[in-house]
């Protein structure tokens, strides 16, 4: 081996990060969540099939119903940035451009659901 | 990033059909991957044709045939030409097997033989298992323990020692790691189903003290949750063992440890 290095050496790397198990186990608690609350909401969006407007948030006025949705939202998201996260880590291999993206990821997550709650909020609270 | 291409110089060409032996009439036609590093050629896939009438049933068998008869410098690893040194591993027929336990009548048409996938190759039908190895090194694979040594044996109950049942058998041949697309893009630091079901026969075994350490060295984004569940290496392992399982269940193991 032209860097000297040892097998092992190379294996050991930086070592465990003793990390990991947090990512695993909420990817799977979202799953579970993201359930009954993504029928939830396509079962609300085919009972709101052409709706106007005005119904529209006379509907998200419910609180039950506006609840149902944000949950959905932030329980989606969070599964969608790990899950974006470890096609990144998969794939994207070299330090700079696993970074940014890593990064990206994150601030997209937070915009879309920073956005989208804005937007359930003003539908809901009608002003 | 991941490369889907191979490169140029890894590019397979059509390589030599070498003559078919005189009077034989049982033949069967095989397409060997062939790579030297001395002649800086590209990887080529050379044709041969065996006479089975002269020649053992299983793939390993056709290998030596055509080393002895054919074709003396087709480099290849084997020893014990019964499935349980792991030397023979290479990828017959699409998948990831040993040649000497492959019967070539489980096979239609010509008989596709490669080195073990997206390994380095040494040459020929050798891949560099030198990562595989030290992988193997750093999971510990003995028994650790504390306490005093007691004056003849560990004792096991017989329940306990059939947990190792199903993991024991593993022989390190690598085709389960080779098969997984993870191990492909990450095998720096992922450490591959092979590997994994090993470190689980050591979690799991009642006299080893050193579980914690054990789990604390593979928790990590890389070395263990790289596994995605893919199944190739339950699906390719020659010995029918399910190393998807025993992963599943140190991530159980994880889990189990924090809540």
């Amino acid at each position: 081996m032209a860097d000297m290095r040892t097998p092992l050496k190379k294996v050991e790397g930086l070592g465990s990060a003793r990390d990991g198990t947090i990512h695993f186990w909420r990817q799977r608690v979202t799953a579970i969540a993201s359930i009954p609350l993504t029928l939830l909401f396509i079962g609300f969006l085919i009972a709101m099939n052409g709706a106007g407007y005005a119904e529209m948030r006379a509907a998200l006025a419910n609180p039950l119903v506006a609840l149902l949705i944000a949950l959905m939202l932030i329980s989606a998201l969070i599964h969608m940035r790990i899950g974006m996260q470890i096609i990144i880590e998969d794939y994207v291999h070299g330090d700079g451009g696993k970074l940014a993206l890593l990064i990206l990821n994150t601030f997209f997550t937070i915009i879309v659901g920073v956005v989208s709650l804005f937007a359930l909020a003003k539908l809901a609270f009608g002003v | 990033m991941v490369e889907l291409a191979l490169p140029k110089n890894s590019q397979i060409r059509q390589g030599k059909t070498w003559p078919k032996p005189e009077g034989a009439t049982n033949l069967r036609e095989y397409r060997i991957y062939r790579w030297s590093p001395d002649d800086g050629e590209n990887p080529s896939i050379d044709t041969y044709f065996v006479d089975m009438d002269d020649c053992g049933p299983m793939v390993l068998d056709a290998l030596l045939w055509i080393k002895n008869k054919i074709d003396p410098t087709l480099t290849l690893r084997r020893s014990c030409r019964e499935g349980i040194c792991g030397s023979c591993a290479m990828n017959i027929d699409g998948s990831n097997t040993l040649a000497c336990t492959k019967g070539a009548d489980e096979i239609s048409g010509p008989v596709k033989i490669y080195p073990l996938p997206h390994m380095e190759v040494v040459k020929d039908l050798v891949p560099d298992l030198n990562n595989f190895y030290a992988q193997h090194a750093s999971i510990q694979p003995w028994l650790q323990t504390v306490s005093p040594e007691p004056a003849k044996e560990w004792l096991q109950s017989h329940d306990d020692r059939a947990k190792l049942d199903g993991l024991y058998e593993c022989i390190l041949c690598a085709c389960c790691s080779t098969a997984c697309p993870s191990y492909w893009w990450n095998g720096d630091r992922y450490l591959g189903p092979a590997v994994l079901l090993q470190a689980y026969r050591w979690l799991i075994d009642s006299r080893d003290e050193a579980t914690g350490d054990r789990l604390d060295n593979l928790e990590d984004p890389f070395r263990l949750y790289r596994c995605h569940t893919i199944m190739n290496c339950t699906q390719t392992c020659p010995k029918g063992l399910n190393p998807a399982k025993a992963i599943a269940e140190i991530k159980k193991m994880m889990v189990e440890r924090r809540v």
